[in-house]
């Protein structure tokens, strides 16, 4: 089906190290994923795989929604183009800079359309690498921990962005996080990696908005916690 | 209101004093020449070399030179300027390419390109042919060396990200590897005006019958140091304004970025 994810026995090694392991994993259409696993759980590799940046080895069944648009962990932004030609990146067509334009003011930097990026904040950087992102409307958006290096204030507000801009949009999302809450904040679904496969899926029931303070936050973040081998006392 | 700082008048007179002490050498300089203690053959008076400048200028004589040297730089940077981009966007953009280019390259590179010049004549003679070879050998690696470093230091991760939005081969050199790798070839063409200004003053003592060299060549047979010091002063001045010219031409292509040498901005 068109907008699904589907994936079959993805293996992946580095020498001796295996890094995914026979992994199946599937999404539904405008499904929001998360996935959790501590570092060296093969998170980024997968994303890479599905990005086209690491190879697909040939045993491997792999189908994606298109287009496809990532956001990294950094912002990415080349500081040669201003702020509007960096969101247009690869676009084609007439109109770019219109549609870049609507895109940032998606995000709240319309009036940065010619800035340079490295005027930016971290925070303001890494919105306008989200409205890179979605100015090409994607079939499938992948997130590689793409607020773990903002501050918690800022990364609040990008919470309450995103969730805002998935009323708009309905890309199926992956979004790689270390962070138990925003995944519990954001996704549908919270997925466990570990040696490469999925030790865990856990379906994240509660309504939009949510609030740490929302019943069911705590017992789902002791469940995830759990399965990523911490212990809250 | 808070009393203004009296740092900006302090530096503004420090300033003024660094020119002290050259003044009181020129001054003593022409002193002693007046009284005899230099002779005009070891060294011509201040107002002497004042007096050539003015002579060789009116007579149009400088001019006339000063333009042979230049388009004899200019051919001979063209040349480097082309051969070093060439070979730098081979070796940089291509494995194979880098295989092929850069161990000559680097092999010629540790060759004192100056100590050519014999070879050079047997070659290519003594008129202009090995005058602008030798700026143009000298001025091709630099440009080389900086262009192939560039490229090689441009941020993989921005590459990538250009990869994931779409761009091929063709694009992600357009719009990322190209500009990324521009800074580093803007030095390698400010080296690179450099060498070639200091290629010209050698290349110019090969038998010259015209250019600034030949002037300094003329005038030595002359005994005629106030010429030579102006002929020096002249390339001094080449390679001031050579250097502004590229600074400007850099600060109109970097404009933006702010943080380029730290490489933060990612």
């Amino acid at each position: 089906m068109s907008g699904s994810v589907r994936i079959r026995n993805l293996s992946r090694g580095f020498g001796a190290r295996i890094v995914l392991d026979r992994l199946d994993l599937d999404l539904a259409p405008g499904e929001h994923v998360a996935l959790l696993g501590r570092s060296g759980s093969g998170k980024t590799t997968l994303l890479r795989t599905l990005a086209g940046l690491d190879p697909v080895p040939d045993d491997a069944e792999i189908q994606l929604p298109r287009p496809l648009a990532m956001v990294f962990q950094e912002p990415r932004l080349l500081p040669w183009k201003p702020v509007w030609q960096n969101v247009a990146l690869g676009l084609e067509g007439a109109d770019i800079r219109a549609r870049a334009e609507r895109a940032l003011r998606e995000v709240g930097l319309a009036g940065h359309l010619d800035a340079w990026p490295a005027t930016l904040s971290g925070g303001e950087a890494q919105r306008v690498a989200l409205a890179r992102a979605l100015v090409r409307e994607p079939g499938l958006l992948l997130l590689d921990e793409p607020f773990a290096a903002l501050d918690a204030l800022t990364r609040l507000r990008m919470h309450a962005l995103v969730a805002d801009l998935w009323r708009v949009h309905a890309p199926t999302t992956l979004i790689v996080t270390h962070d138990v809450d925003e995944a519990i904040l954001l996704a549908d679904r919270a997925v466990v990696l570990e040696g490469g496969r999925i030790v865990a899926d856990i379906v994240i029931d509660l309504d939009h908005p949510r609030r740490h303070g929302d019943p069911g936050f705590a017992a789902l973040r002791q469940r995830l916690l759990a399965r990523l081998g911490v212990v809250e006392g | 209101m808070p009393p203004s700082p009296p740092a900006p008048r302090g530096a503004r007179r420090r300033a003024l004093r660094r020119y002290v002490s050259p003044l009181l050498l020129i001054a003593l300089w022409q002193a002693a020449a007046m009284a005899g203690l230099i002779s005009p053959r070891t060294l011509a008076a201040p107002s002497a070399i004042m007096a050539a400048a003015w002579d060789l200028s009116v007579t149009g004589a400088l001019p006339y030179h000063l333009l042979v040297s230049l388009a004899r730089v200019a051919a001979g940077l063209a040349i480097g300027l082309g051969t070093g981009t060439g070979l730098g966007l081979v070796a940089g953009l291509s494995r194979n390419g880098e295989d092929a280019v850069d161990a000559p390259l680097q092999m010629l590179r540790t060759l004192p390109f100056l100590g050519l010049v014999p070879l050079f004549i047997l070659w290519f003679g003594i008129g202009e042919t090995p005058k602008i070879a030798l700026i143009a050998l000298g001025t091709t690696f630099p440009i080389y060396l900086n262009l192939f470093a560039g490229i090689r230091g441009v941020d993989r991760r921005l590459v990538e990200a250009a990869q994931v939005f779409g761009l091929d081969r063709r694009g992600q050199i357009r719009h990322v590897i190209l500009p990324g790798a521009l800074p580093s070839a803007l030095v390698g063409l400010r080296y690179a005006v450099g060498v070639g200004l200091l290629s010209l003053v050698v290349a110019e003592q090969i038998n010259a019958d015209a250019g600034i060299g030949f002037l300094i060549n003329d005038a030595r047979d002359f005994l005629r140091t106030d010429v030579i010091v102006v002929c020096l002063l002249v390339y001094a001045l080449l390679g001031l304004v050579a250097d502004a010219l590229v600074r400007g031409l850099e600060r109109r292509a970097l404009r933006g970025r702010p943080t380029l040498l730290a490489g933060s901005a990612v």
